[in-house]
């Protein structure tokens, strides 16, 4: 293949080099466990401590409030079962939630919790005023995602919790789309949880954390030994701690210039779809948006066949068509922004991340106008557009082919 | 994910298009769940002669739908409609469980197409497309 395009970064993303070297010892000499009393555990240890307090200080936390799990989920699953578990009463999330958030919410209703879910504007923003109203007298936590990982919109998190501050209410914020890639400082945002994971930023798969205020005390999900100051057991997988903390500190010395870089190429990618490509629309906030995430929504064609199509060309990319989540109904988000069905099947999501060039850009705008044009040509609803007056044919402009 | 045969036929699809004066054509699915396929079949003493076809929808979608149309070529009205969707699966060397009812909407786009035929022929067909039924709720089609 000529030209190779990863752009699913908010899939996940490569491990960085400096990241692997981090880790490598405590995969090979490094193995004694950190609960040991002999020496050579010290170190292992230490490099716990070290990941801790340098994860901490990136997001403006004490390192005791910092809890490593394996994952994004396992953090946003013990926020809301280890809150509601200990302290019984109402939770109030949003429609557009990762499913780590989503189907605990479901899951605790199955076990007779109340659950509200709040709306969304056409932007994918929750109001401030609508999470005010849905507070109930028995309302014990609130959880609102800080980036949406389908339509890249950055809610408004500190004034949603200065609501749940003046209410009292414990708010948790799902940051798995938003750490290592715009500036988090838990007490500037005011958030009492906050969950990430670190294969987003170039920390290997299988490594999260969870930001727990002082005060705030969680049940745990997994019982144990002492792991984590009792709140999470298991011994401590120190290699990709390392890593994690690593990523993380690579992740924010870098953000000012690589978001300067993907913002530039992120705009010129959403401009040249929507000049492109006729019938075709921008989903999420235009100005509250990640820096890497482009979606949009092409009529008259399907989004998995759309990603096959871009897969052949070399461009890896995602969707949030219902062939693409697995079930009959395409994306929950794309649905709560208001789009139809028949617009969210056409969904495409392109999320840029720092090892992306302008030449990526190039070449996604290159390609995809005549891959839309081929299914289109092949679709039969275009086809009915086109008859009905719905849609005019058009050309290929000349500058692509 | 998908076989060789089920990306062959996705990357080259066969005989797609219309046939503007054909003598059956038949529309499936919905738009809402996400495939339709239309299908048009030449058909000349009682035997397909041509066929092309339409689909909006998934890799599956398409692959099926292409596979289908080779399947239908030269064959009778009655032979045509004894192609079960398995048949067009096994020709595409299997699809994933998710998929399954795009081969289904395969088999039920050539039996909405010879239907259209019997009617144009002033025939009553003793057969009836269903749609979509297997991949849609019912409430929603």
């Amino acid at each position: 293949m000529d030209h190779f395009v990863y752009a699913d970064h908010a899939a996940t993303t490569r491990i960085r080099p400096e990241v692997l070297e981090a880790m490598m010892p405590f995969l090979t000499e490094h193995y004694g466990n950190p609960s040991s009393m002999y020496e050579m555990s010290d170190v292992t240890e230490m490099a716990i401590l070290d990941a801790r307090r340098t994860v901490a200080e990136l997001i403006g936390a004490k390192p005791n409030e910092i809890i490593f799990t394996s994952c994004g989920s396992e953090s946003d699953n013990m926020a809301l079962w280890g809150i509601l578990r200990k302290k019984k009463g109402h939770l109030i999330t949003t429609k557009i939630e990762h499913h780590a958030v989503l189907h605990t919410a479901e899951a605790l209703e199955k076990e007779g919790y109340a659950v509200t879910y709040l709306d969304v504007d056409k932007d994918g923003l929750v109001a401030p005023e609508a999470l005010e109203a849905a507070i109930r007298p028995d309302t014990t936590l609130i959880s609102i995602m800080t980036a949406n990982n389908e339509i890249g919109t950055v809610e408004p998190i500190r004034e949603l919790a200065a609501v749940a501050k003046k209410h009292k209410i414990t708010f948790h914020t799902d940051a798995v789309q938003a750490v290592g890639h715009i500036p988090i400082d838990v007490n500037e945002l005011g958030v009492d949880m906050l969950s990430a994971s670190g294969h987003k930023f170039g920390a290997p798969k299988g490594i999260g954390f969870l930001y727990v205020r002082g005060g705030v005390l969680p049940l745990p999900l997994i019982y144990g030994g002492g792991q984590e100051r009792g709140k999470r057991a298991g011994t401590e997988n120190i290699a990709f701690i390392v890593g994690l903390a690593k990523a993380l500190e690579l992740a924010v010395a870098e953000m000012e210039e690589t978001n300067r870089k993907l913002t530039r190429m992120r705009d010129r990618l959403i401009d040249g779809i929507l000049r492109d490509i006729p019938y075709c629309r921008l989903n999420g906030s235009r100005d509250k948006r990640l820096p890497g995430n482009v979606n949009v929504s092409i009529e008259f064609i399907e989004g998995e066949a759309l990603l096959l199509k871009l897969d052949m060309a070399g461009i890896c990319a995602s969707s949030g068509s219902a062939c693409t989540t697995g079930s009959l109904d395409p994306s929950h988000v794309l649905l709560a922004i208001g789009l139809t069905h028949e617009v969210a099947h056409g969904s495409l999501r392109i999320t840029l991340g720092g090892d992306n060039t302008d030449e990526d850009v190039d070449y996604i705008l290159e390609k995809l106008p005549g891959i839309v044009k081929y299914l289109r040509d092949m679709s039969p609803v275009w086809e009915d557009a086109l008859k009905n007056g719905q849609a005019k044919e058009y050309e290929l402009c000349t500058a692509i082919k | 994910m998908y076989s060789d045969k089920v990306k062959d036929h996705f990357e080259h699809p066969r005989n797609v298009g219309e046939i503007p004066d054909a003598d059956g054509v038949g529309l499936v699915g919905n738009q809402k769940c996400g495939d339709i396929m239309k299908m048009y079949l030449k058909i000349e003493n009682d035997v397909i002669v041509d066929v092309k076809f339409k689909t909006y929808g998934c890799g599956a979608a398409i692959a099926t739908s292409s596979m289908a149309t080779e399947m239908v070529k030269g064959k009778t009205v009655q032979e045509a409609l004894q192609i079960t969707n398995k048949a067009v699966m096994e020709a595409l060397d299997g699809l994933p469980p998710v998929k399954v009812h795009c081969s289904v909407l395969a088999e039920e786009a050539i039996k909405a197409a010879l239907e259209d035929y019997y009617k144009k022929q002033g025939k009553e067909p003793d057969f009836k497309a269903t749609g979509c039924s297997h991949c849609c709720r019912k409430d929603e089609a």
